[in-house]
Formats: C-alpha cells, structure tokens, sequence
C-alpha cells in the first residue's frame, strides 16, 4: 500500500537489536537517513548521565502551552511562543506552529528539536503524498504518518505532543499525536506544561456555536491564562483559523499586554 | 570558588562535602571548553564575535582560540561548547558546502546552510553535538540574517543572539539595547553598522568582567557584501 510503504515503518524489534544486540552504532530508519546512536548505552539515559559530569548542561530547548478546538466555523489553533533551556529561556519568538501546506497544520510541544525534524520530515511526505496521488493528503493520513514514525522511535527518549489540523474531504479535522504513538481524533486538545490551566479555560467559555470573534477572543484566554500561571509558557500568543479555503493567521498578541486587559475584571 | 560549578550541576542542591564514601566515575565523551559567540543582524550587514579562550575545568587551553569559522562569502558560524565536537561540525559542514557546490554549481545561502545544519545535528539525536552553534550572515535579499541553534538542531531566525557560557549575561543586554525592552519614550532607531560594532565590543567586555570563561581577546567578524572584514579587540586576560 502507497502509505505504507511511504511512513518508512520498520518492525520495533528489529530496531531494537540494532541497537543493543550487535553493537554497531547506527540506527537505520529512512534509507537516507542514519542517527547515530551511543554504543553500548541506553539512548534515553544516555543525555541525561552526561548532564551531571564536569560542568556539562544539555538542556534542550522545551516547555509550551498550545491550544485547539473544533466549532461551528472551523478549528482554532492557538500556541504560545517561549522556548527554554533548563530554566534559561532561550527563545521569547519561537515558532510552534509549522505550515505545511494552506491546508495543514502542525502545533509543536515538548522538545522544540524533536518537533521541528519530525514535523518537517511530516511536511515532506505530505508533498510527496500530494505529487504521487495528485490529491491532497487527508488529515487522518498525515496525523498517521507522524503517529508511526513516533512508533519507530518509542522508548528512546523523543518529546513531542502535537495537534495536526486540517480541512479535507470530510470537513475539519483535529488529531493528537505524541510521542508514545498515541494518535487521538477529538474536538478539543491542549498540550504542553500549561495545558491544564488552558482546559480549564476553554472548558468554562467553549460552545459549540460560538461566533468567530468569541472563539478568537476563547484561545487567546486560553493561552493567556496558561503562559500567567506556568512558569515555561510565555511570549505571544500566535492564533490560527483553520477555514473550509484554508488557514489565515489571526493575530500575535504579546501576552502581558492581553493580561493587563484580562485583569480589569479581576481583584 | 568551589561553588562556580554549581551552576552546571544539581541546582538546588547542596553538594555534599563531608561525603567521603566512594563515588562512581564513567568516562564522559564531553568536555566543556567555555567561550561565548554573538551575532547581531544589521538591515545590510551581520556581525558575528566571540571571544578566544579556550578553557578546561581551571586551566586555561589557549588564549588565541577564536569560535566563529568563515564558511562562504556571505557566512560566518560560530561554535561554542565541546572544542572536540566543534572541530568535527565546522569539518562536516565544510564537506557538505562542497558536495553542494559541486552538485548544483552554486554556493549555498545562509538559510539553507542553516536548515542544513539543523538536519545534521539531529543526525546525532541520540548522541549529540555538544556545540551550541550561530550562524550570522546575509539572505538572497541582501539583508542581515542570524540563525540559532541548540544543540540537537532546533533553530530559528531572530535579529540577535548570545551562546555559549556568558549568553545569559549578554542576552537581557541586548533585548535591552538593539529590542528596545524594557524602556518607555525611546525612539526605535534601526542599528547602524558603528553603532552595533562598538556595542558588540561593550557587551563583551562585560561579559570578560563577570564570566570565567570569557576573556583574553575579542574577534569579529563583520559580513557585508563587500566580503568579510575581521578585527580582533584585547579583553581582560585574568
């Protein structure tokens, strides 16, 4: 099948002797493609035992809120922009919302290194996809694909929590994919450290026949809200609409100045 | 002081010096060379500095050790971390510049060496690069472009960037002066190339102030499209 064949799927044990059994290096995943793997060690320990030796930090730029929810006018796709390093925060403008075609779109969370490679790689296929079947990828196919290269990968220390959202055949469409391989079809998603306090926030406000401009008004509260409480989240909040023509960018709003406009109503 | 390498390990946690039981050692691949690199983008130039200390736990390596690598005409990088590791990329990257222009009869841009860059460190997702890398230079359009990166290859474009061990210090310095934060009433001048010179040479004197591992000489590296003009500025040297 054209998208099996396509996702790159190889067999989780065999990955896995690769690794640890024969004591080779190189861990072969896509036929251009090799990562270079520890010999002898557990990958996912691997990073975090070298952190405490002789003056050595490899803290990996981390740490988000993003937001998503179905309604009657399409999707809303909302994320905040900070990126830290331990408890440096490397990044105030970080991109965690990657474009990858007028129809698709991918949130980031979790390891901003992670998320960007395997989005990109993800946008790839999708192109591809689109030029061996002369027809759009469909959501479900796309959050698929990345669902398995997650697959090939699980237990060797990957971060990544993502939202796909489209609009294909069979209207909007809002996955959640992770790094365990979890891939979730819903009406609303938040990820990241800030999540909970985005849920609560889209849980009190959301219905389902909200206008435009309260749904608008709806993920930038929930970002806002999230990047106030949690210390990893921060930045501005860039707010996405996933319309039946395509997406269209809403607006980046720095999220002091929307807290200062919140807080009038509080204390 | 003992404490300076508290900041790399355990924060918040008191090292323990009455513990005199045994304590396992591993051989770690990595080593921490010190250094800081910095990139500033102009409308129509980049600069690209870092200092030329080269450092070990107490010692110091060499005094003349500069962390930023000319690779094309319109792009200089700057590495900082693990020296060993930073040698290896800069030879990697030459490589491949090559192996672009021999397939495809051009040299490559500033964004596409830096997306370039980004693959090959997550080739060693699992055993990474310890280099954290800026790259600074000119995009198609003539106008100043500066790339970060961390060290498994996540990377976007901003206007200025500290890396390397003073980046903390230096970093809120420059939101201050080339971002304008944290100031009310200020005209937003666009940076001139005299002005951001000497304010790269300011900021980095400070940094030689407070930082261990910063310090003996400052080297930058101006791009412009007249080519690459370098001039090196002594910092203290204790």
């Amino acid at each position: 099948m054209a998208l099996f064949d396509v996702s790159g799927y190889k067999s989780h044990a065999g990955l896995r002797g690769q690794i640890l059994g024969t004591g080779v290096g190189h861990l072969i995943d896509r036929p251009n493609q090799e990562f270079a793997v520890p010999v002898g060690v557990d990958p996912s320990g691997f990073l975090k035992s070298c952190s405490r030796e002789g003056g050595v930090s490899t803290d990996l730029n981390h740490g988000t809120t993003t937001l998503a929810f179905k309604f009657r006018h399409g999707v809303i796709v909302a994320v905040d922009s900070r990126a830290s390093a331990g408890s440096y925060i490397a990044s105030k403008e970080a991109n965690k919302v990657i474009e990858i075609n007028p129809y698709l779109l991918g949130t980031m969370s979790g390891s901003a290194a992670d998320c960007q490679y395997w989005e990109r790689l993800l946008a790839k296929e999708c192109r591809l996809y689109k030029l061996r079947n002369k027809q759009r990828i469909s959501v479900s196919a796309a959050s698929k694909l990345l669902c398995n290269m997650m697959l090939g990968y699980r237990g060797m220390g990957l971060s990544m929590g993502s939202m796909i959202i489209g609009w294909d055949n069979k209207g909007p469409g809002l996955y959640y994919v992770d790094d365990n391989a979890t891939r979730l079809s819903g009406h609303m998603f938040s990820t990241g450290c800030g999540s909970s306090y985005a849920y609560g926030v889209v849980d009190s406000g959301y219905r389902e026949d909200m206008t435009v401009e309260e749904a608008y008004e709806l993920g930038r509260r929930g970002i806002t809200h999230a990047t106030h409480r949690d210390a990893y989240s921060g930045g501005v909040v860039n707010l996405y609409h996933m319309q039946e023509d395509g997406w269209i960018k809403v607006c980046k709003e720095d999220v002091s100045e929307l807290i200062h406009r919140y807080r009038k109503g509080m204390f | 002081t003992m404490f300076a390498t508290q900041v790399y390990g355990d924060s918040g946690k008191m090292k323990e010096y009455h513990y005199t039981g045994p304590v396992e050692h591993r051989f770690s691949p990595y080593s921490f060379n010190g250094g800081t690199v910095l990139a500033v983008a102009g409308e129509d130039f980049a600069i690209v500095a870092s200092d030329t200390r080269l450092s070990e736990g107490y010692s110091i390596h060499s005094r003349d050790s500069p962390k930023c690598y000319k690779l094309t005409d319109t792009t200089v990088i700057g590495c900082s971390g693990f020296h060993g590791d930073c040698l290896t990329l800069t030879k990697i990257i030459d490589a491949r510049l090559k192996m672009y222009k021999h397939s495809n009869n051009k040299c490559m841009t500033s964004g596409a060496i830096a997306a370039m860059l980004s693959t090959i460190l997550y080739g060693r997702r699992f055993f990474p690069y310890y280099v954290y890398n800026i790259i600074g230079g000119l995009d198609e359009e003539g106008k100043g472009a500066v790339y970060s990166f961390d060290p498994v290859g996540s990377y976007q474009r901003d206007t200025y960037k500290a890396g390397g061990s003073a980046s903390a210090m230096l970093q809120p310095l420059l939101d201050n002066q080339i971002g304008f934060k944290n100031m009310e009433g200020v005209q937003h001048l666009p940076l001139s190339q005299e002005k951001a010179v000497q304010l790269v040479k300011d900021v980095f004197i400070s940094a030689a102030e407070r930082d261990v591992y910063t310090g003996d000489a400052l080297k930058i590296c101006i791009v412009t499209k007249d080519g690459i003009k370098e001039e090196t500025v002594p910092l203290r040297k204790d």
